[in-house]
């Protein structure tokens, strides 16, 4: 049977893991071999790496934390930030990534998407979809206030009601880091983007992450419902409960997380044991 | 020396890379010569059967990987590289493959998610040189959308939306559905024993 993955998400800045590396119980976590040692002993069952530098100088070290974490792990490998075109995927892939993961790039220039599955194969290109929750009421609407978002707001409206999760509910798609609305509805998105060759999505609930509350489960099951090709959830992980519903209530294929690897109380293992107990399916060797 | 077939769009870099860390030197081969000069051949395969078995051709790989494999050198098919070994795939419908193995690959179905990405088990079915040390139900990690017939020379199954090939193993010939190199301790024990046959 297909085993639920679980897959810890390492945030590196100018080529350091700087969150994500406390379940290791490493006391060098600047060795990225050590560190590629020790995920594959923990059980994950993939790795993700997003590159949150903000210099030119921080991406250029990125790569040769790839090079050196990939040289030693034989799990995929999926790397992520600030990936905008077939040249910057390339590079990753040269590295030593399985797999490209792509958000703001691809809200802002779609066919992207399709160039890079033709030339990598869909297999190596992970969507990213940050989406939030769109409120009904006005007075629950965002506060941001600036014109932008207001105008992608009145687009969004726009773009038609019958893309409505169970309850009625809709999100939008959201990017640079959550700060930008798009206009875009999520499910809508998610169909775009599997038609134009994403091979998987990686769904971030904003409204959900970083409060360790629990995954959105309308919202992942809304979007893996929506499409044919494996959906990740991440967002909001905070205890194993919460994994076992975003697979079992959310239909997730995959939970990606770091906060909660973060303590050493909550390690892969004992998750894996966990959600076994509550019937997920997972892999425990 | 091992030679991993490169035609252009395979994973090549990161089989080299598990190989080496097994201890075997092996390198690239796009060309006929390496082909011919090398103790066994690695062949992983990604992306279309139909763009793999024409891109073989157009490099001229595709009679000289024929006869090496008809004249007894070890070969390992990885993904693709398995599929390519029966006669035709619905991928690419009057595309021949390399016909060493009976039967055509076909697409899963049904309501299951395609392509099958993640960790499946392995249910071996006889003795395997492929799989010496590796415990039925092991998991090992897959990423395919096509899956080849379960026939007399599938040494171990996996099930999805379908029982399909995950190992077959005929004469000098061996092959897996699943990636070896991204299967964790598991799949690195299927390339060692391969490399030592």
């Amino acid at each position: 049977m297909l085993a639920k993955r679980i897959i810890p998400c390492l945030d590196c800045k100018d080529g350091r893991v700087v969150k994500g590396i406390r379940f290791l119980e490493l006391r060098d976590a600047g060795d990225p071999g050590a560190l590629a040692k020790a995920y594959n002993r923990a059980g994950a069952d993939e790795l993700v790496m997003l590159d949150i530098s903000a210099s030119r100088e921080g991406r250029a070290t990125l790569m040769r934390t790839v090079a050196q974490v990939a040289r030693k792990l034989f799990i995929p490998l999926t790397v992520g930030g600030g990936v905008r075109t077939l040249e910057d995927a390339g590079r990753l892939l040269a590295a030593g990534a399985d797999k490209i993961a792509i958000n703001t790039g691809a809200v802002e220039n779609p066919p992207l998407i399709a160039a890079l599955a033709a030339s990598l194969g869909s297999q190596a290109v992970v969507v990213a979809i940050d989406a939030r929750r769109v409120r009904n009421s006005k007075s629950e609407t965002r506060t941001s206030g600036n014109e932008s978002a207001a105008n992608a707001d009145l687009n969004f409206r726009a773009s038609g009601g019958n893309q409505a999760g169970a309850a009625g509910t809709r999100w939008e798609v959201v990017t640079y880091g959550g700060t930008k609305p798009t206009g875009l509805d999520a499910l809508e998105w998610a169909r775009r983007v599997e038609s134009l060759g994403a091979g998987e999505i990686l769904l971030t609930s904003m409204d959900a992450d970083g409060t360790q509350n629990g995954f959105d489960c309308e919202l992942t099951a809304a979007i893996s419902g929506a499409v044919h090709i494996p959906v990740i959830a991440s967002g909001g992980a905070g205890t194993p409960e919460h994994f076992a519903e975003v697979f079992l209530r959310g239909r997730a294929d995959a939970a990606l997380a770091a906060s909660i690897f973060h303590f050493e109380t909550h390690s892969i293992r004992s998750l894996k044991e966990f959600l076994r107990a509550k019937g997920v399916p997972v892999r425990l060797d | 020396m091992i030679a991993v077939l490169d035609y252009g769009a395979g994973n090549v870099g990161s089989v080299l890379k598990a190989v080496e860390y097994l201890g075997h030197p092996a390198q690239a081969a796009d060309v006929l010569e390496v082909l011919q000069t090398t103790d066994k051949i690695i062949f992983p395969g990604q992306g279309h059967f139909g763009q793999m078995m024409q891109a073989l051709e157009a490099r001229r790989l595709l009679e000289p990987l024929r006869a090496q494999i008809t004249g007894g050198k070890p070969f390992l098919g990885i993904c693709l590289g398995l599929q390519a070994l029966y006669e035709s795939s619905d991928e690419a419908p009057g595309v021949a493959g390399l016909g060493f193995l009976r039967g055509r690959v076909t697409r899963f179905h049904g309501v299951f998610k395609v392509p099958q990405v993640g960790w499946n088990q392995l249910h071996i079915r006889r003795d395997s040189k492929l799989l010496r040390g590796v415990a039925s139900s092991s998991f090992v990690y897959y990423c395919h959308s096509y899956y080849a017939p379960v026939t007399e020379e599938t040494t171990a199954v996996s099930g999805y939306s379908q029982t399909y090939a995950a190992v077959v193993e005929k004469n000098n010939i061996a092959a897996v559905q699943f990636h070896p190199e991204k299967s964790g301790d598991v799949g690195l024990r299927v390339l060692k024993n391969f490399l030592e046959m």
